[in-house]
């Protein structure tokens, strides 16, 4: 047996381990923890066929930043373990025909006949020289550019939604803010007035004050 | 010369067996050598800080206090690992590992002289990004493992944190590949041949600084070490760690210290090559000095000065950090990419000449 077989099914085993982890277990961070290895996992099997970009950028995208986000979400809830299963068995039925309708519409789309080593063959080794991810940006930025743009357009606009959808604006005053360009800006006279204030001044309120006492 | 000890070993073992103990001969060759530039970063930075402070630092173990990290490391080895009875046992145990095990990993792809790598592979810089951006996950985990209010909160603003400028990082390593043409670190050192003024930190000189900032925050050094700030979370989110568990971060921090000091000296210093090429008498001069002498010399300069930022600048307050990453470093690396795209489509000399996207 190669490395690279022994690889795959290492990377197999803990992809499907883990998946199951994650719907399995009953701490809600340790199954994010379970679909971060899920991805690691898959990001191992992608490697192994040739998609380095992808399995990196799965990597980058989805362990490094987007399951950091859920983790953070999961952890600031202060959830309450039993109730989260009450409706386990009433929900059964339902979830089971979910689960077979799922199940039906996949084995009708991957059906097994399309399954098999002959139909897939092994990915070509690439030239020397010939680089995945400079193949993958050619395709993108030429016969995809469209729908590239577009997700790219989709995705700027979803962000712009949540920002509006979140902020919040607050009365002016209510809310103190650092204007750090401000702060540079600022020069001594603006700050301090040198007052001039006679000595003999002082000395008359001090002994008007002393009467006063009296 | 790895190949011929392959061959050798082929004779004795089947062939898959000598491919894996080669790596594993390789990758020791990098761990050792780092593990032991950790433990005397720790003593240089004491007594870097003890000198600028008018002091003398560790002077006690041995001569000039020389043997003061291994006798640091004895003592962590031999205190005992306290395990709070409310936390996630297995999480919390299994946090330190997920610290060190990228900042390790990352080695695998990092040059250390023309050919020597370990892993030579297409999509190096991409691979450090998305290795060392899994470091978060020892942090998080750690922080919430421990059960605590104070690790906790240490652990939300240090992820925060390390997420905000993975960003301005990450754009600074997209102008760095738009210059280089190449995500392979050899061919990006490759591509700064000739001299000192042919070194990318000229034309990328705003995200040579964005980069080695965000390296800074990245590593929860001061001045962005909010993570620790003693008088208001204690040590972060590694508060409830003892002993070896402690090591283990700390050991993390200093790693990806040095990978970042490793990593600006490729991208913006020329990694490997001699500063004095192209300059008629000294380059002669200097020929006999190997690469990895140049390498490990820029490094050092680098390493020195996330110490003297740490003796020299007062502690940002978060929402001053916070602020200088979204707001200062995000805008100015997309600025920069088109600055780089327009000096890519001129060709501006030296540097986009050959290679380049154009």
């Amino acid at each position: 047996m190669g490395i690279e077989k022994l690889l795959f099914y290492v990377f197999a085993a803990t992809a499907v381990l883990a998946s199951l982890g994650v719907i399995g277990s009953r701490n809600p961070v340790r199954a994010a923890l379970f679909l971060v290895l899920a991805f690691v996992a898959t990001a191992g099997i992608w490697l192994l066929l040739q998609a380095e970009f992808l399995g990196i950028v799965l990597i980058l995208v989805y362990v490094g930043a987007v399951m950091v986000l859920f983790l953070f979400v999961i952890m600031m809830l202060d959830i309450n373990l039993t109730p989260l299963r009450e409706g386990f068995t009433r929900y059964l039925p339902l979830g089971a025909v979910v689960a077979v309708v799922v199940l039906a519409e996949m084995s009708l789309v991957l059906n097994p006949q399309f399954f098999g080593l002959e139909h897939f063959p092994s990915p070509v080794a690439l030239a020397a020289g010939d680089s995945n991810t400079k193949m993958l940006g050619q395709l993108l930025f030429t016969e995809y550019l469209y729908a590239f743009e577009l997700a790219a357009v989709l995705l700027l606009l979803a962000i712009v939604a949540a920002i509006v959808l979140t902020l919040r604006r607050r009365k002016q005053g209510e809310v103190l803010y650092q204007d750090i360009g401000a702060q540079v800006r600022v020069q001594a006279a603006d700050r301090l007035t040198m007052v001039k204030m006679p000595a003999v001044v002082a000395v008359k309120e001090d002994n008007k004050k002393e009467s006063d006492d009296e | 010369m790895f190949d011929s000890l392959q061959t050798l070993l082929a004779q004795w073992m089947p062939n898959e067996v000598a491919v894996v103990l080669v790596i594993l001969v390789q990758a020791m060759m990098v761990i050792v050598p780092l593990l032991l530039t950790v433990a005397y970063l720790t003593y240089a930075e004491r007594k870097v800080i003890g000198y600028m402070q008018v002091r003398l630092g560790p002077n006690r173990v041995g001569y000039a206090g020389l043997l003061q990290p291994i006798a640091d490391a004895l003592k962590l080895i031999m205190k005992e690992i306290i395990i709070p009875s409310q936390s996630n046992v297995y999480l919390f145990l299994i946090a330190p590992v997920l610290a060190i095990a990228p900042a390790i990993a990352v080695w695998a792809v990092v040059p250390f002289d023309n050919g020597m790598v370990i892993g030579d592979i297409n999509a190096g810089l991409l691979y450090v990004l998305a290795v060392s951006s899994i470091g978060v996950y020892g942090v998080v985990i750690a922080g919430w493992a421990s059960n605590s209010k104070y690790a906790l909160l240490g652990a939300l603003r240090s992820s925060a944190q390390k997420v905000s400028y993975e960003i301005a990082m990450g754009f600074a390593l997209v102008t760095v590949i738009m210059t280089a043409g190449s995500m392979n670190l050899t061919d990006i050192v490759m591509g700064q041949q000739g001299g000192i003024l042919a070194w990318y930190w000229i034309p990328l000189l705003p995200m040579f600084v964005v980069y080695f900032i965000s390296g800074v925050a990245e590593t929860n050094r001061a001045p962005f070490d909010v993570a620790e700030g003693e008088s208001e979370i204690v040590a972060g989110f590694h508060v409830d760690y003892s002993g070896m568990t402690f090591a283990v971060f700390f050991l993390a921090e200093y790693a990806m210290m040095i990978l970042i000091s490793f990593l600006t000296a490729i991208m913006f210093m020329g990694g490997w090559l001699s500063p004095f090429e192209g300059i008629p008498g000294l380059e002669a001069l200097f020929s006999f000095v190997p690469g990895l002498f140049w390498l490990a010399f820029k490094v050092f300069f680098l390493l020195f000065v996330f110490l003297w930022f740490r003796a020299t600048f007062p502690r940002y307050r978060y929402d001053q950090i916070m602020r200088l990453g979204w707001k200062v470093l995000i805008p100015l690396t997309i600025l920069w990419v088109f600055v780089v795209g327009a000096m890519a489509y001129f060709k501006v000399a030296p540097w986009f000449v050959h290679g380049g996207v154009a």
